[in-house]
């Protein structure tokens, strides 16, 4: 092997002269973090709404959530990455266009949403599956109950559906983290890139990529630890063969 | 808005983009996939086997590339695999391998840990007693594999690997990372050249919609057949 190993890198200061390289990875892994939260924010929430729109009975609503996730399930993540960050700007009116473009941190915004709206989609498709894995006698008892149809999706369809798609939802939250690497080709200077930038200034190529592959998989454990522990904490006791608890106040 | 599109560019770089781009992006699909395939479940069985080492190397690496982001395997693939020809033919320099085998051999690898999942899954949704049984026949190991059990798993996963290799059709699309000319790629350099990033990413966003809805609803139509004959 003609490579040179050099594991000391990561202590010299970095061109930018003041932080190491080391340093400079952190931060990376700063922006991935804020960048995979934010968007897991919205792709809860929008995925969760999507998501119900398409088990209402309300056929177009059904429709179109269905098209919503087609749309953000077919199209590659970099290409709608490419579609929120160039294409949005020119399309809208000149005024918001000009906004956009002037915007501070522009990527890390539009990483946020991309990646929150693609991920919806995703979030949706677990949250319809964990709402038909109900049995349907619970939707027809809270309506019985007298609950208006949104009730009845707040109070009992949703939390038991939320608690049963945790696994799935642990993965979609994986994924996030790992697809915010896509923000690179915006110029995000997240996790991936900073290990690139690394790279391409001590030349210390697998140094900095094994620097960043560690910090990918502490987040993995830290993550899949803390979702475990999410599971247990929100079980509820035998609740398979019992039917949903008593509304949570 | 959109006064200043010019739609008439798309007509024009059609040749380019379909002869060079496309054909890159589906000719990296299917490698990826049939090598995916092979190497995948070859990582299944050494992970489903009783040889102590062997599975934990194959559990270890189905993990470890399931933990990393694709274009973070992208790039160490891309410098990596110049020293791994190095180390295979003995050259006492790197070999460059160019852009096509690099990406290549970074998504079979890649592909590889996600398609032995999903095998492990497919081998284990066959009752053990069918293997038990073809042992009291008297079939060796890899007899009852290629006969018995690896057929019926194959059969279980197809809509699950098809739709995987869909996936891994809109993952191609990251090598953009390495400036390969795929499709997107293709798209991307016109839209630079001539200024025209609407149009083209836009007409790449169709092109990408269209080939993956159309195959989405296709595998999911042979999930239903599947299922009746099943």
């Amino acid at each position: 092997m003609s490579y040179h190993w050099n594991w000391g890198i990561f202590f010299q200061i970095s061109p930018d002269g003041t932080y190491t390289f080391a340093q400079l990875l952190l931060f990376g892994a700063g922006w991935t973090l804020a960048t995979a939260l934010l968007a897991w924010a919205i792709a809860l929430t929008v995925g969760t709404f999507i998501g119900v729109l398409r088990t209402s009975p309300l056929l177009w609503l059904v429709r179109l959530g269905n098209a919503y996730v087609e749309l953000f399930r077919n199209i590659p993540l970099l290409v709608q990455m490419f579609l929120w960050y160039f294409v949005l700007p020119e399309v809208v009116p000149e005024a918001i266009g000009d906004w956009l473009k002037q915007l501070h941190n522009a990527s890390f915004y539009n990483a946020v949403v991309c990646l929150g709206l693609y991920t919806s989609a995703r979030v949706a498709e677990q949250v319809k599956a964990g709402i038909l894995s109900l049995r349907g006698g619970q939707r027809m008892a809270g309506l019985a109950m007298g609950l208006t149809l949104p009730q009845t999706y707040r109070y009992v369809l949703l939390p038991m559906a939320l608690r049963i798609i945790l696994p799935p939802l642990t993965s979609e939250f994986l994924n996030i983290i790992k697809n915010s690497s896509v923000a690179l080709t915006i110029g995000l200077i997240e996790l991936t890139a900073a290990a690139r930038s690394m790279s391409e200034f001590s030349f210390q190529v697998f140094e900095a990529f094994t620097g960043a592959t560690l910090i990918y998989i502490v987040i993995n454990i830290v993550v899949v630890n803390g979702m475990q522990w999410l599971e247990r904490r929100v079980a509820v006791p035998g609740f398979i063969s019992m039917g949903p608890p008593a509304a949570a106040h | 808005m959109f006064s200043n599109i010019d739609w008439d560019i798309i007509l024009r770089s059609l040749p380019y983009l379909f002869f060079d781009g496309m054909r890159f992006t589906v000719i990296l699909t299917i490698l990826a996939t049939a090598g995916g395939i092979v190497i995948g479940t070859i990582l299944a069985l050494l992970r489903l086997s009783n040889i102590p080492g062997l599975s934990h190397v194959a559990g270890f690496y189905v993990n470890l590339i399931r933990s990393m982001p694709l274009v973070l395997v992208i790039f160490w693939f891309f410098f990596l695999v110049p020293y791994i020809g190095q180390w295979i033919t003995g050259s006492d320099r790197p070999i460059q391998v160019g852009a096509f085998y690099s990406a290549l051999v970074t998504f079979t690898l890649f592909e590889a840990a996600y398609f032995c999942e999903i095998m492990r899954a497919g081998i284990q949704s066959i009752s053990r007693g069918q293997q038990q049984a073809a042992q009291a026949l008297g079939m060796s190991y890899p007899t009852t594999m290629g006969y018995i059990i690896l057929p019926q798993a194959f059969r279980n996963m197809v809509p699950v690997l098809l739709t995987q290799t869909i996936i891994l059709f809109q993952d191609t699309s990251l090598v953009y990372v390495i400036s390969v000319t795929d499709f997107l790629g293709a798209a991307s350099k016109i839209a630079q050249r001539d200024g025209r990033l609407v149009e083209m990413y836009l007409f790449a966003a169709v092109v990408y919609f269209v080939i993956s809805l159309v195959a989405s609803h296709g595998v999911r139509r042979l999930q239903h057949r599947i299922a009746i004959i099943r």
